[in-house]
Formats: C-alpha cells, structure tokens, sequence
C-alpha cells in the first residue's frame, strides 16, 4: 500500500479566517491524507522551513486578505531556493479571477475559489502529486 | 387556553395528525427531517401546546422592560429608526475619508471604519509582517497624522463612529479623542463604539496581541475610564459575528458571546468596579443569517438571557445595564462568488431578520463580497435594501411583529436553553478564557463548520447557484482594487513624520507609557499623551509587546 500524501495547510499573511483552512485540512485528513496544519500569521519563509521540516509532498495555502499576489510567489521562490520546487503548491481563498491567471504564471498548480467542494481540491491533489 | 377549549384543540391536533399520516403515506414529505441552518430539528407544526409553559408577562415582557424579549425600546423603530452604518475603509486616510463623506451624503447616519490588518494587529506600513497587506481589508493608520485625515470635515459631536479595533482599541481610542480634542470637541460629546473584544479574537478572528491577562486588564481600564471621561462611548462590542462567520450554529452564537460577555463583567467586576457604572456601555454584534426565523429568535433569546444573566448573575440593579443593545451585519459567509446578483436577495432576507430581531444598528454586505471589496455601485445597492425595507416593507411599524408565534416564541426558548447549557459547560471549565485556552470552543465551533460544509456536498443543504441551479458565467469584472503603491505611499509618510515630529517628546511618551504598563495604573491617560506626539501605533505596541508578551495561538484543527 502507498503512503499516505503529506500536506502543509498554511495560512500566509495577517489575515485570521481559518475557517476554509481548517475545513480543508479536516477534508484532506478524512480523505486519508496526513496533514499539519500551521496556524496563523504564517511568513512564507516559516511556511517553506515547515514544508521541507514536515517533508511534505503539497503546500496548500488558505489566504482572504488580499495580499496574495505579494506573498504566493514569494512562497514559489523560496520553494525553489530550497530545492523543493516540485511540491505541489495550490492556494484557496477569496482570489479575483484576474489575479488567477497571474499567479498561475508565478507557479501556483490551482487556485480554490469560494464554493469549491473539498472533493474537487482532494482530487487535484491525488492527480498532480509527484511521487 | 381555557380548559375546554385547550380540550377541543387536543381531539383537532389528534385528529390532523392521523390525517397526516395517511396523507404523507401517499404523498411523503420533501424530506424525512426538516433542519434550520443550524441542524436543529424543526417540526412541522408549531401550536399553543409548545409555547403553553411560556408565561407571557416574565418571559416575553414588553418592549422596552426586563427581560426585553421584545426589544430595549418601548417604540423601537416608531421612534427612530436603526443607525444604518456601512462598514466601510480601505487604502489611505484619504481614500476613506472620501468614502465616509460619500455614505453620509447618500442618507448613512453613522460611520463604521474598517482597518487594515497590521494597523489591527500593532504594526506600523513599513514592519516587515506589513508586506502586501497595507491598506487592504480597510484603512491603514500608523500615526495620529492618518487619524487626523480618516476625519478631515467630519464633526466629530455630529455622527457616531464605530471601529472596528481589537488588540489596539485603547491606542485608536486615544486618537479618536484627540482628533476631537483638535477639532475642538469634548470627549463627553463622543458618540460611538470601539469592538474592544479580545476573546473572539482568539477563538474566531485572529487579529489578538497580547496573552488574555493583559489583554484583559487593558479592556478594563478602557471600561474604567471611558466611565469616567467618556461616558456616550460603548466601551465594547461583545461579537458573536466572527464566532458565526467561522461557522458557529445560532444557538453557539448566543451561547459563545454571552460567556464571552460574563467574562468581560467578571473581569471589571474583579478590578473594583460596579456593575452598574459599565454594564450601560457594554454593546453586542451579532450575524444575521437566511434561516430568517432561526434568526429573529436567535436576537430575541440573546437579548433576554442577557438581561436575566445581568440581573440574577450579576445583581444589576440600572435596567440599563441589562438591556442588550447589539449592531448586526448579514452574513459574509453566506454569500457566494456564483451568479453574485443572488447575493442582494440573500442580504435583502437578512436585513428582515436583523429588523425582525430589535437591532440598534446594521451593516449590509454587497454582493461583490465574496470576490473583492466591495464598488461605490454595490455599497449603494446594499444601503438600499436597508431603506427599502424601512420605508416600504412596512415591518418596522409595529414592535417585535413575529412575538407570539409559536414557532418563534418555542424556538427562541430553544435557543436560550440550548445557550445556557454553554455556558454552564464552560463556567464549569472556569470560563471563557479558559475555555478557550483549553480549545473547546473552538472545537465545537470547527466541527459545526465541517458538517455544514459535509451537508453541502451531500446536497443536504441547497446554496442556490453553488450546488443547484449553477450555470457557466464570466469573469466577474469592475472589482474594486486596492494597489500596491499605498504601502509606498505609507512607509514614505511614516519617514517624513518621524523626521518632522519631535522625538524626544516621543520618547519621554513611550518610557511613561512603559512604567504604567508595568504599574496597575489606567493606561489610557498615558496613551492619550504618547499619540498626541505622534508616536506610532507600531512604537506604542511594541512598548507593550515588550511589557506585556505576546499570545501563542493553540492550533486546533
């Protein structure tokens, strides 16, 4: 039998609705994979030292304030400066289409928006996981 | 009911639900069990059975008399309308300040400013953690400066300014007061309200500081002196909106908040106050969800526990003190980024709860909120559902309408027992705080948040537009953006001010300040005088910080 997949559930930024984190992280754990989950107030420098530390496989951020196209790929940088480009990195939250696209070109593999079914993001995972 | 009559009434309901049987044999029902929002059971029929322990004068009361079931004013919306107060801020002082000066021309009565995360959460535009969030979820204020500007041809004795400040409320407080005092208004002329609740802040919010002892002391000394020198000000807004935002039931709502609340009269109870010379300014918030008449009992329950909590619990004697007078905004989280235009019906039915319910005061989402802040265009939309329903829905004509339905008056005794038992439960863990440190109300909260989540992907509960009726549409366009060059814009005010102000007094301010930090003398004073020489919100925390430490988050999943 496979391992199960490891998965950071980070909240990057200032904002403090967890909510969708922690559903997330409650859908992944009940699809069968083993997650850590951050907490608040996460820089992308301590989101990247937890993801090499825990050795995880995907990096899924949950961010509402706003300031995702400043921190999502500061957190693809720096996942490559480690040499750990080849986590899967997806993000979810209150994200304008317009900046989708953008941060899709910054490296983010799938951006969850507002009334996505945690179905749709386990299965994202389970298909693009590199192992 | 007289006793033939509650005899006759029996054989009837007997004999419907016999007929029931048969019928729905035939034809079943849509479903096996009806649920509220809040998964709690809801029967097909409410009668004067279910409300026959209900006395009418104790438990239901007048308007404007204990227990103030029906509303804390005796004429309610006869007299006055609720304050319509759009929660509104972004980007600069400037920006904002044009914003606020929009609302009030097109009718809002009261302000309601938003501010951005690091001015939440004590850090100045240029601390590092202030990365791409300057001016974002509302309007950045590092110095008194921003204050001055945020206010800019706004007579502060004319409208009442809510602020939606945690953390730092003492320090933006003491702006406030000295932007009035520039303006030469009195602080007995201040009118408004600081959120000043910590403990949401740690179980649903996120934007605390300080560990809860001090963070308590400091709400205390906020109680004690606007006691004194500020007595129009609403020292706190005990919130069970982000408790139900972050998925909470109603029931939880009521019941969180309220324990939350105790501990706050627990709190300043222990410091030498009397009861009766806070209680009058402690105000609440509260969501105002679809379940439309889940809601308008949720509001109806809190308001009499509160003033039965008062009044037995803490030996209130000012019936002030026991009224609960609370602001509410509609939900943010029921509205969905699918086909946005259902967002204005969504809000429109919240508004009539929230009516419905007794309500001081209302914030309406706009239907763009699911996306981004929301437009000019859409805050209007949202103002008007408020004034279409004051002015032509006709509710607001007649006091608490909905009392005496059985469904209602059964459902709001539900939900203040079910409320009560929570707080039982968490009074025997040694209260709110401890409670929370301990993660149980956190917990209860994520599990409810997770089966409403479950149930919407079963498709046991219906969100129009996300998991019925969905059709393929474009990109959202016009949404409103708030650009980077704000935080340039900041860091560079923030280089000129502490180039021009004099920084010696700065200092003196801050050292000052540190001392009664680590005195038990009331802060306020001092930090009135740290902000009138332009000290930094970042400078006054971090002396604090300093002082005081900061609180570790315990992660709950």
């Amino acid at each position: 039998m496979q391992r199960p997949i490891r998965v950071l559930v980070a909240k990057p930024g200032l904002d403090g609705h967890d909510r969708g984190a922690k559903v997330i992280a409650r859908a992944f754990r009940d699809a069968g994979m083993e997650v850590i989950y951050t907490g608040l107030r996460q820089t992308p420098e301590q989101i990247v030292a937890a993801a090499i530390q825990e050795d995880v496989e995907v990096v899924a951020v949950s961010i509402l304030s706003g300031a995702h196209s400043t921190l999502l790929p500061r957190i693809k940088e720096l996942l490559k400066e480690e040499n750990a480009d080849d986590m899967l990195f997806v993000a979810g939250g209150v994200i304008p289409d317009d900046d989708i696209a953008f941060l899709k070109e910054k490296g983010v593999a799938a951006v969850f928006t507002p009334g996505t079914p945690t179905t749709l993001a386990v299965e994202f995972i389970r298909e693009h996981v590199k192992r | 009911m007289k006793k033939e009559v509650e005899q006759a009434f029996r054989s009837a309901l007997e004999q419907y639900e016999q007929q029931i049987e048969r019928t729905t044999a035939r034809f079943p029902e849509r479903r096996d069990v009806f649920y509220s929002t809040s998964k709690a059971e809801v029967k097909r029929l409410y009668t004067p059975i279910d409300v026959e322990e209900i006395d009418p004068l104790e438990d239901i009361g007048l308007p404007g008399s204990y227990p103030f079931t029906r509303g804390v004013q005796p004429t309610m919306y006869r007299g006055r309308l609720w304050t319509m107060r759009m929660y509104a801020g972004f980007a600069t002082a400037e920006e904002s300040n044009k914003r606020y000066k929009f609302l009030l021309q097109q009718g809002q009565n009261g302000l309601s400013v938003a501010f951005d995360l690091p001015t939440q959460i004590g850090y100045d535009s240029d601390h590092v953690l202030a990365e791409g969030e300057v001016g974002k979820v509302g309007v950045a204020i590092d110095s008194l400066k921003d204050m001055e500007t945020l206010f800019d041809g706004i007579p502060l004795d004319k409208v009442s300014t809510s602020m939606t400040i945690n953390a730092p409320a003492s320090i933006l407080l003491a702006m406030y007061i000295a932007v009035a005092q520039k303006q030469g208004v009195s602080k007995d002329k201040l009118r408004g309200t600081i959120q000043n609740d910590i403990l949401k802040e740690y179980i649903a919010r996120g934007t605390y500081i300080f560990p809860t002892a001090p963070s308590m002391r400091l709400i205390t000394d906020i109680f004690a002196y606007c006691s004194k020198e500020v007595p129009s000000w609403n020292t706190i807004s005990i919130s069970g909106y982000h408790i139900r935002e972050a998925g909470s039931t109603a029931t939880q709502e009521v019941g969180f908040t309220l324990a939350n609340g105790i501990a706050y009269v627990e709190a300043a109870l222990a410091a030498g106050l009397d009861i009766d010379s806070f209680a009058p300014r402690l105000s609440f918030f509260f969501n105002a969800h679809n379940d439309l008449l889940e809601e308008v009992a949720k509001f109806r329950a809190a308001r009499r526990l509160w003033a039965r909590i008062m009044k037995e619990r803490f030996g209130a004697k000012n019936p002030k003190s026991m009224m609960m007078k609370f602001h509410t905004q509609t939900g943010g989280s029921t509205l969905t980024a699918q086909q946005t235009e259902n967002n204005i019906v969504r809000v429109a039915i919240q508004t009539l709860a929230a009516v419905l319910g007794g309500t001081q005061s209302l914030h309406t989402n706009s239907k763009d909120e699911a996306l981004a802040l929301p437009t000019e265009q859409s805050v209007q939309t949202a103002l008007r559902t408020q004034q279409i329903v004051a002015y032509e829905s006709g509710i607001a004509n007649t006091v608490d309408p909905l009392a005496g339905s059985y469904y209602i008056e059964a459902k709001t005794n539900q939900i203040e027992e079910e409320a009560m038992d929570y707080i039982s439960r968490i009074d025997d863990m040694g209260g709110a705080p401890r409670a929370i440190d301990a993660g149980f109300i956190q917990r209860e909260i994520m599990d409810a948040a997770y089966q409403y989540q479950l149930d919407i992907e079963k498709g046991d509960n219906i969100v129009v537009g996300v998991n019925k009726y969905q059709v393929k549409e474009p990109s959202p366009s016009g949404l409103l953006r708030v650009d980077l060059s704000v935080g340039d814009k900041q860091k560079e005010q923030l280089k000129a001010l502490r180039a021009e102000r004099d920084n010696q007094a700065v200092e003196r301010a801050l050292e000052k300040l540190r001392a009664v930090c680590r005195s038990d003398e009331n802060v306020m004073p001092v930090i009135i005088e740290a902000v009138k020489t332009y000290a930094t919100l970042g400078e006054i925390t971090d002396v604090m910080r300093d002082v005081f430490g900061e609180y570790r988050q315990s992660v709950i999943i």
